[in-house]
Parts: structure tokens; C-alpha cells; sequence
């Protein structure tokens, strides 16, 4: 049985990210959005866990909690603003939340 | 007794007056009769007792009498007060108080009973006049204000009085509603009293600012104290302002125009208000404060030749007048010139004693011809009049007891009195008064000519009747023929009061009055001037001769009166020419159009004369002012508007184009045009941002790895 190194764990967590970023390029629908940018933390989490315990260091770890309690406000924040925002046009579409172009 | 319930004499007519307010209309006449006239009647009595009364009580001091019932105005425990013009504090206290001295005891008696009278005789006169019930109702009220007004112990009760006497007039001159004239004239009275009235509270608000009170009492009292000068210019103003009240009231130049067109009212009217009573409150006023205006001697000449002048100017139309009250009414004004004549140079006794003779026989000539209108089924013109001395004789023979007596035929009443006013005007110290006396005396002579006029074309002259109006010729009934008969004999006695000492009587009258218009006064004199005051007790310095010399002038004045009215109308027939008339025309168009005084008014004051649309007078230069306001001075104010908001248009244009404009906006659009092409940059897709973002950092990471 091949031992699991930190290499397999950068790219368990690069894939992630792949995923994240092209979910948050491609998606129209604001949840999927911020799901996929939840996708994207959570990898650099693994990547934080991995280096930690590959150094032997717990800072690593104590900063991926610190990664999910943002992780937990920033969704908080973020569907607050999303529901306003759907009061106010009734569509969560992306592509129509352009008011701040100029 | 009596004269601690002195308050119940003005009630009693109070009284009926309400009575008349509320249920006269569903009153018979006879119970109307009863009331009204019983209440005065039980006023006269009362008062009758009370003045008895006062004079046992008062043993011939004079000392007044006063009772005060409760504080009226005021807070009675002197929590109010009045900042005087010298700064100290006089309590404000205005008493529902009552006075009675020697000067209202000769008031009290003479408009009760005068009053009583004409009741008596307005039962006859007015038995087939509708509003029977009305007229006694505002005669009593009438009586009730007079009875306050003499009665009052202070200027606000007495302004009271002067106030409701002013209203009464005007009901009892617009008696007659429905007819415009009278309607008319009662609005001319009452608007003439009313600018008589604001001098009168002037003045008196005036006294009570320098001398700190409302009684009397008080006032004269503070006058008489010898803190002012002779002269001093406050009183000065005082004493003028209460007289222009009292030429509103009393009908003197130029305020009397009321007085003759009050004639519209009934006839008893005529006699109770414009003859006897009300009219005579100016002078009792004046009288009453006599004691301020012997300190204004300014104000005493001007009274001394307002008063000469009336008499001479109103005698003067009286001269030719046609409606047999005019002339009477003229004969009023003319006869209250004299009084305040005698006010005027001090002779105050002389001057109410012609009052109080003055009321009996104008009374008297009120009421007869009253009765001799009434006698004419209602003819007022003595033109259409004649031979009536034997149809009404009782009336003839009253008036002609009048008339000697206003003409001052001896021993008639008229002749005591305005002798003794004639004779104190004549032995004023300053020789100018001598020309007041002139004047007198000429007013003397006219009035025994229209007086003789009035007679003799009424009574004497060949008849110039309708035939209708011949037909019912007829004597009036007992209740107006005993009045005149009563008042005939007051007109002969009532003079004999004040039998001069020149002819060895003993002037009791006077001494009456004495008390209060007592000149012991201490008074202020400056230096160089004379210390006498006003006219004092001077018949001894001149002698006898010269009072008897002027009574026979006087008398002769009266004859030579009597012979021109006889020569020029006895024989008056249909169409007879007027002496004047033909002798002057003009002077007798000015004298029959009442010297044009009215239409002077009309001119000066009243604006019903226009020229087109444009009023003239006061009226015309008020809208003259009122048109310069509106299209000059608004004109200007708002042309200098319509300027302001074309010059803030302009600054408004310049602001928003040039200044927000090329100043503001300009580098805005410019910045705007400019930024333009960084603009594109910004399509507001965010994932199209993102991929760029991504983009950029691959490129970044390919870089730094394959460099």
C-alpha cells in the first residue's frame, strides 16, 4: 500500500480548487457561486493541513479553523446581500447583477 | 330715609323699562300707562323727599352727599392701581356711587319732574301711534340713564348715563323707523354725540391721570388744593376735551347739527330729550367740574365764546325757518349758548339757573306745539297755519306764557335768567367780554322775533289752512293740557327762585348753589397775573345803575323783538313774503339753508358729494390716499418686485449656464468624454472579471515557472 504523502494531498487539493474556480466561472446562479468559492477555501484548508503536518506545526491547523469560521461569515454575508438583492429584482441570476459597472 | 336709598330713583324708571323689554308687547295701553308713567311719577316723589331730605341735612353748607353702593370697576382693597402722570400709584376704584349736592338736587328735581309730564302728556299724544309699548319703554330707559348720569358720583358712572341718554336719543329719533329721514337722523345723532364722546373720556381719563381720581369729590377737591397754577396745561387740556364732549351733548358749535334734525322724533320726544333734559347734560357736566375749569382759563374763554356764538349763529337761522319744531329746536341750541356763555365767564349759577328755567318753558313750547301739531292732524309748517288762537285756546295761552318767558319778558322766567347771565358776562373784568355781551344781547332781540314769528303765524295771522285741516281743528285732551298748564305756571315762577338783590329780592337760588362752585380755593397764581378767579362776587363794585340800565335794554331788546314779528306777521295772509326775504334775499337764503352747514358737512367730512366718482372732503382725500397707496406706493413696491425677480431671472440664467454650466458641469463633461474609453473596460459581467483574474494568474504562474 503506497503511504499517503503530502503530494497526494496537494493534488486531492489542487483538483478542488480547479473545480472551485471553474464552478465560479461558469455557474449563473449566485448560490452555486459561493458554493464553488466554499470548494476553493476548503482546498486551500487541505493544502494548510497538509503542509502542517507534514512541518509537524500546529499554526497550520489553527489557521484553517480560522479559514472556517470566515469561510462560515463570508456565506452568512453573502446570502444576506443575496437575498436584498433578490427583493429588489427578483432574480439571482449573475449576469443581471451589473449595476456597478460605471 | 330717602336718601340713604338715593340708588333706587334711577331704578324706578329702570324698572319700567324692563318691564317694557319683556312684556310690553302683550301689554294693554292701560297697563303701559301704569307702569311707565308710575314708575317715574314714583320717581319724582322719591326724589322730591330726598332732596327735602338732603337740604335738612345739609342745613345750607352744601356739604354733598354721597353714598357708595359697591365698587364697580376696580379691586376695591386697592390691589389696582392707576400710575399717575407724576409717577406715584392712585388706587383704580370706580364706584356704582350716588352724589347728591346742591348742583344735582336741582337736576334730580327738574328731570323727574319734567319728565313725570311729559309722560303724562305722551299718553295723549301717543294714544293712537302704533308701538305704544316701545316708546315708554325707552322714554323710562331714557329716564333711567339721565337719573344716572346726575346722580353718578364719579366720571365712569356718569359716562354711563351720558352713553345710554346718547343711545335713548337715537331710539327716540328713529322712533319712526320706517320713514328715512328719521332713521337718518337718528344715525347723524348718534355719530355726532360719538365724536362729542371720545373728548369727553378723554378729558376725563385725562383728570384722572394728573389728579389720580374717578369721584368728584376727589377731583375737585385735588383741583381746588392749590398744588396747580392757573393755567396749567394738562387741566388746560382736560377742561377742553370734556367740552368738546359736552358741545356733542349740549349741541354747540360745530357739533350741533344734530339737534335740529333730531325733530324727526315725536314731539314729547322733542321736548323730554331735545329740550329740557338731555341736551342740558353738557352743561351739567361742565358745571361739575368747575372747579377745573376755573383753573384753565383758556378753556373758559373758549367755552364763553363757543357758547356766544351758537346762541347767535342758531338764533340767526331760527329767524326763518318754516317747520314749527325747527324753529324751536334753534331756538334750543341757541338758548344752551347762553348757558355755556355763563359758564364761560364763571357765572356757573347764572348758567343752571337758565337751565333750569330753560327746561319749564322749552318744555312748555315743545309740548304746545305738540299739541298744536296735533290739533293740524300732524301739519308741521307754520305756513299753512293761522288764526288758531281761539280753536285751541288753552295751547295758545300756554305757548304765548312760553314764549314771554324765553323772550325774557318781565317777570318771566326767561327774563331772570338770562339777565343775570347778560349782566355777569357784562361785569367780566376784561372789557373784550363786552363784545360776548353784544352778542348776547343781539342773540336776545332775535329770539324775541322768531319767537313773536312763531306766534303770530300760528296763532294770530289770518288763517292759511287746508280746508281738511281746518275741518278738524280740535283741543287736545286733559292728559296733555294739564302738563302745559303746570309747566305754564313753572315758567312764570320758576325765575322768582332768583329774584336779583337789585330789585330787592334775595338770589336764593344762587346761594343754593353756592357751596359748589365755592371759589375759597387756594390757588397757585404766577407772578404778575391776577389772583381772581373767574368771576367772583363783583355786583358790589358796580352799582345798581348799570343792572338796571341793562335790564331795561334787555326788556327793551325783547319789545322791539316783539314789534318787528308783530308788524311783519300779523296780517300774514296766503302767500306772505318773509321781512328778510325781501329786504336781502341772499342773506335769506344763507339764514334758510341754515347757513349751508350742512352741506359744508356734506363738503368737508361726510363724502356724499362727488364730483363724478370722485368723493370730495375728508371722505375724497381718504380715497384719494387710499388710490395713491394702492396704485403709487403698491405700484412702486411692486414694480421694484417685478425688477427684483427680472434681475434674478438674469442671475438665475448666468448661474445655471455660464457659472454650473462652462464653470462646473464643463470640466465634468470633459472628464466624462475622457474617461470614455477606460469605461469600455468595465462590462459588469463579474465571472468575466473573474476569468480575467484567473487568467492573469495563470499567465503569472506560467511565467515565473517556464521563464
Amino acid at each position: 500500500m503506497v503511504p499517503i504523502t503530502t503530494l497526494h494531498y496537494l493534488v486531492v487539493a489542487a483538483a478542488l480548487f480547479a473545480l472551485g474556480v471553474i464552478g465560479v466561472l461558469t455557474r449563473r446562479n449566485v448560490v452555486i457561486v459561493l458554493m464553488a468559492i466554499e470548494l476553493i477555501l476548503n482546498a486551500v484548508n487541505l493544502n494548510l493541513v497538509a503542509f502542517s503536518r507534514m512541518w509537524g506545526n500546529l499554526h497550520g491547523q489553527l489557521f484553517a479553523i480560522f479559514i472556517v469560521v470566515d469561510a462560515a461569515a463570508e456565506a452568512a454575508v453573502g446570502l444576506g446581500i443575496l437575498i436584498a438583492f433578490f427583493r429588489n429584482k427578483e432574480t439571482i441570476n449573475i449576469d443581471e447583477i451589473d449595476l456597478l459597472k460605471w | 330715609m330717602f336718601l340713604n336709598h338715593i340708588y333706587l330713583i334711577p331704578l324706578f324708571p329702570a324698572f319700567g323699562a324692563a318691564m317694557m323689554f319683556f312684556f310690553g308687547r302683550r301689554l294693554q295701553k292701560k297697563t303701559v300707562n301704569a307702569v311707565c308713567v308710575g314708575a317715574v311719577v314714583v320717581a319724582f316723589l322719591f326724589a322730591c323727599f330726598t332732596v327735602v331730605e338732603y337740604t335738612h341735612l345739609a342745613h345750607g353748607t352744601g356739604k354733598p352727599f354721597q353714598k357708595i353702593v359697591y365698587t364697580w370697576l376696580g379691586s376695591g382693597d386697592g390691589n389696582l392701581n392707576i400710575v399717575k402722570k407724576d409717577g406715584t400709584l392712585a388706587p383704580f376704584n370706580v364706584d356704582a356711587g350716588f352724589l347728591l349736592d346742591p348742583l344735582s338736587s336741582i337736576w334730580l328735581l327738574f328731570v323727574t319732574g319734567v319728565g313725570m309730564l311729559i309722560h303724562i302728556y305722551s299718553t295723549g299724544y301717543m294714544a293712537h301711534e302704533g308701538g305704544y309699548y316701545r316708546f315708554f319703554g325707552y322714554l323710562n330707559l331714557f329716564m333711567f340713564a339721565m337719573l344716572t348720569l346726575i346722580l353718578a358720583n364719579n366720571y365712569m358712572l356718569l359716562f354711563v348715563g351720558w352713553e345710554g341718554v346718547g343711545l335713548c336719543s337715537y331710539l327716540l329719533i328713529g322712533f319712526y323707523f320706517h320713514r328715512n329721514s328719521a332713521s337718518t337722523a337718528a344715525n347723524k345723532a348718534f355719530i355726532v354725540n360719538r365724536i362729542g364722546d371720545a373728548g369727553f373720556i378723554l378729558g376725563a381719563l385725562t383728570l384722572v391721570w394728573y389728579l389720580g381720581s374717578f369721584r368728584f369729590i376727589d377731583i375737585n377737591a385735588a383741583a381746588r388744593s392749590g398744588h396747580f397754577a392757573i393755567g396749567d396745561p394738562v387741566l388746560t387740556a382736560a377742561a377742553l376735551l370734556l367740552f368738546v364732549g359736552a358741545c356733542g351733548k349740549s349741541a354747540q358749535l360745530p357739533l350741533y347739527v344734530w339737534l335740529p334734525d333730531a325733530m324727526e322724533g315725536p314731539t314729547p320726544v322733542s321736548a323730554l330729550i331735545h329740550a329740557a333734559t338731555m341736551v342740558t347734560a353738557g352743561v351739567y357736566m361742565v358745571a361739575r367740574s368747575n372747579a377745573v375749569f376755573v383753573l384753565a382759563p383758556n378753556a373758559m374763554k373758549t367755552v364763553a365764546i363757543v357758547g356766544a356764538l351758537t346762541a347767535v349763529f342758531a338764533a340767526s337761522i331760527g329767524l326763518v325757518q318754516n317747520d314749527i319744531k325747527r324753529v324751536l329746536a334753534y331756538s334750543t341750541v341757541s338758548q344752551l349758548g347762553y348757558m355755556f356763555l355763563a359758564l364761560g365767564v364763571g357765572a356757573f349759577a347764572a348758567g343752571v339757573f337758565h337751565v333750569f328755567t330753560h327746561a319749564f318753558f322749552k318744555a312748555l313750547l315743545f309740548l304746545g306745539s305738540g299739541s298744536v301739531i296735533h290739533a293740524m292732524s300732524g301739519e308741521q309748517d307754520m305756513r299753512n297755519m293761522g288764526d288758531l288762537q281761539r280753536r285751541i285756546p288753552t295751547t295758545y295761552k300756554t305757548m304765548l306764557i312760553g314764549t314771554l318767558a324765553i323772550a325774557g319778558i318781565f317777570p318771566f322766567a326767561g327774563f331772570f335768567s338770562k339777565d343775570e347771565i347778560l349782566w355777569q358776562t357784562w361785569t367780566k373784568e376784561s372789557d373784550a367780554y363786552r363784545i360776548l355781551w353784544l352778542i348776547g344781547y343781539g342773540t336776545a332781540l332775535m329770539t324775541a322775533f322768531y319767537m313773536f314769528r312763531l306766534m303770530y303765524l300760528t296763532f294770530y295771522s289770518p288763517s292759511r289752512m287746508s280746508h281738511e285741516a281746518e275741518h278738524h281743528v280740535h283741543e287736545s285732551p286733559k292728559s296733555m293740557t294739564v302738563p302745559l298748564v303746570i309747566l305754564a305756571i313753572c315758567s312764570i315762577g320758576a325765575g322768582w327762585l332768583s329774584w336779583p338783590h337789585s330789585l330787592g329780592g334775595s338770589a336764593r337760588f344762587e346761594k343754593f348753589l353756592e357751596p359748589v362752585f365755592a371759589r375759597e380755593a387756594v390757588v397757585l397764581v404766577e407772578e404778575g397775573k391776577s389772583a381772581q378767579l373767574a368771576a367772583g362776587e363783583k355786583e358790589a363794585e358796580h352799582t345798581d345803575k348799570t343792572e338796571y340800565a341793562l335790564m331795561f335794554l334787555s326788556l327793551a331788546a325783547a319789545g322791539v323783538g316783539w314789534g318787528m314779528a308783530r308788524r311783519s306777521y300779523k296780517n300774514a295772509g296766503q302767500g306772505y313774503v318773509e321781512p328778510i326775504a325781501a329786504a336781502a334775499p341772499p342773506l335769506y337764503r344763507l339764514l334758510y339753508n341754515k347757513w349751508f352747514v350742512d352741506e359744508g358737512y356734506d363738503y368737508v367730512f361726510t363724502g356724499r358729494r362727488k364730483i363724478g366718482d370722485v368723493r370730495l372732503g375728508v371722505m375724497g382725500a381718504g380715497e384719494a390716499s387710499s388710490w395713491f397707496d394702492a396704485k403709487i406706493i403698491d405700484g412702486a413696491v411692486n414694480d421694484a418686485g417685478w425688477l427684483t425677480r427680472a434681475v434674478a431671472t438674469l442671475s438665475t440664467w448666468w448661474d445655471k449656464w455660464i457659472i454650473d454650466g462652462i464653470g462646473v458641469n464643463g470640466p465634468a463633461i470633459l472628464a466624462r468624454m475622457l474617461s470614455y474609453p477606460a469605461r469600455l473596460f468595465e462590462w459588469g459581467l463579474m465571472q468575466w472579471y473573474a476569468l480575467v483574474m484567473v487568467a492573469g494568474l495563470l499567465g503569472f504562474a506560467f511565467y515565473y515557472v517556464y521563464h
